[in-house]
């Protein structure tokens, strides 16, 4: 269980980027962050692993306080936390195998890891994971061989690796089309459920976060102005959120696309016969 | 739509000096500071004619070059250079890699950034024939003091494009390796070496082949190698074994060049 109490940061520039921001995310939900650029929703999910270090505020994963912790016993505790980015943040010039594998550094010494020797059960593991996300033949592959939707399911694999307690999903969908974000997102919330994960997931695609989401947190200049169900985001919560816009329009955009998906799967399949 | 004219002409705007008063003026200084600059330039035409000659013969050596009266010195000095080619880039390349992480400002402290950055600068600012004559004083003529020249000189050429190198990584990359939970060493070997590691390559042969060129240079000055036949040759007026020495530098840095340039597109 992961809880935020009274998470602050401000930048050096004086920017807030979080203000207070009070949450509890219970074992095995799924949460989507929404709200528009600059809100912030990079900076609290950073501020979990600390990427981003907080200016105020506790982060408690299990009862350890994860803002307060000294290096040494920071990495330690990094190694509960998976994450996954945007543009994938995958090591280009390496193997795919060498990427899962690299979830695994945080729990092995220097050595085995610069030669490559990593325990037989860590290999194993990472076999089944690739596997599980349908890469198994692509292991001895390098990373910029693959599609953006391979290799977003290759940074799946390698925050899996760590076996962590907690996901933390930066805009898993945004450098991918609408069919692969679907089946990414899918993807994603079934590994959560297979294993009980609780994971944060920032999305700026408000279609799709209330197709796949559990919980929905809107953000807005740094503070939480929306916590509830998907179906409790009604058009005047969205207008909370981004601001005015016709939101109408852009739910009838996505029914456009999902019909234009369904016709070119129809084409697809008379092509077939 | 409105019914303006629009015009037909444009001119690009000047960018750096707006005043038409100060550009003229300016333009005019520099034409002046060039004018009398070039008439401060003493020019003795009798030692020119005489160059000439001397040039004419050059050329002729050049035209005729004798490999075979003085090639014991020729190859002697070869090996040499070679040695000290091969030897110094390896010696340079060990020690830069690690001041080359220590001068990335993502990888390493303040102190330590600081520290390296100012062994780069001092390795740059001083020529390698200035670090030549201080050495070859200090450890006396021939190839150790080459061999030490070109290691201090390759220290601040690696070392730097090293560092600026590391500075510009995707830091996406890095930042994800973080996230695991990774130590630093593990963050350098996993998230920052894939990324220098073919342009580390493609400037170590090419640093390769600068110090064959510049092994030439510093054996004027005594640092052995065939620079110090070519002068010895220079000063004989032998022309024409020094005429066979420059074809034989200018064969060696072409096969160096293209075999450098071959390995690096290769490598990519």
């Amino acid at each position: 269980m992961l809880k935020l109490e009274g998470l602050s940061k401000t930048y050096k520039t004086g920017d807030a980027a979080l203000s207070d921001v009070t949450l509890t995310i219970p074992k095995g939900q799924i949460v989507g962050l929404i709200g528009p650029s600059g809100a912030g929703k990079s900076t609290l999910i950073r501020c979990i692993n600390r990427l981003v270090e907080p200016s105020a505020g506790k982060v408690l994963l299990g009862d350890v306080d994860l803002a307060r912790l000294g290096k040494t016993e920071l990495r330690r505790q990094r190694r509960r936390i998976g994450m996954i980015f945007q543009e994938y943040a995958l090591v280009e010039r390496l193997t795919v195998m060498e990427n899962v594998l690299s979830g695994r550094l945080g729990y092995v010494p220097f050595w085995r890891s610069f030669l490559r020797r990593y325990p037989g059960r860590d290999v194993q593991q990472a076999f089944r994971l690739l596997d599980r996300v349908g890469l198994m033949h692509q292991a001895d592959k390098r990373a910029d061989a693959l599609s953006g939707g391979q290799r977003q399911r290759v940074g799946i694999a390698r925050a899996l690796a760590q076996e962590p307690e907690l996901l933390l999903v930066d805009e898993p969908t945004a450098s991918l089309d609408p069919k692969t974000s679907r089946q990414i997102m899918r993807l994603l919330t079934e590994i959560c459920a297979e294993r009980d994960l609780p994971a944060i997931v920032n999305i700026h695609d408000v279609p799709l976060a209330q197709q796949f989401m559990q919980r929905i947190i809107g953000l807005r200049a740094g503070e939480v102005v929306f916590d509830g169900t998907p179906r409790e985001l009604t058009e005047n919560v969205l207008t909370t959120i981004y601001g005015a816009e016709d939101w109408d329009a852009m739910r009838r955009g996505d029914e456009e696309q999902s019909a234009a998906e369904a016709d070119a799967r129809d084409r697809m399949a008379a092509l077939a016969q | 739509m409105s019914t303006q004219e629009y015009p037909t002409t444009w001119r690009r705007p000047p960018q750096i000096v707006t005043d038409r008063r100060w550009r003229i003026a300016l333009q005019l200084g520099i034409l002046a500071y060039l004018v009398l600059a070039l008439g401060s330039v003493e020019v003795d035409w009798q030692r020119v004619s005489v160059g000439l000659e001397r040039g004419q013969r050059f050329i002729m050596g050049f035209l005729q070059p004798d490999f075979t009266s003085r090639w014991g010195d020729i190859s002697r000095g070869l090996v040499e250079s070679l040695t000290m080619t091969l030897t110094s880039t390896v010696v340079g390349v060990l020690i830069s890699v690690p001041i080359g992480i220590g001068a990335a400002r993502n990888l390493a402290p303040a102190w330590l950034y600081y520290v390296c950055r100012s062994i780069i600068a001092v390795s740059r600012a001083l020529q390698e024939i200035i670090i030549a004559i201080f050495l070859v004083a200090m450890f006396g003529f021939g190839p150790f003091a080459g061999f030490l020249t070109l290691s201090f000189a390759t220290i601040g050429f690696l070392a730097k494009l090293l560092a600026d190198d590391i500075e510009e990584i995707d830091e996406a990359q890095a930042e994800a390796i973080r996230a695991t939970g990774a130590s630093w060493w593990q963050l350098v070997n996993y998230a920052v070496q894939p990324q220098v590691m073919p342009r580390l390559i493609g400037l170590s042969l090419y640093r390769l082949d600068i110090n064959f060129r510049e092994s030439a240079v510093i054996g004027i000055v005594g640092a052995g190698g065939i620079g110090a036949t070519l002068n010895t040759a220079i000063d004989r007026y032998e022309y024409d074994s020094a005429g066979a020495i420059l074809l034989i530098i200018i064969g060696i840095v072409m096969i160096a060049e293209y075999g450098s340039s071959y390995l690096r597109k290769f490598l990519q």
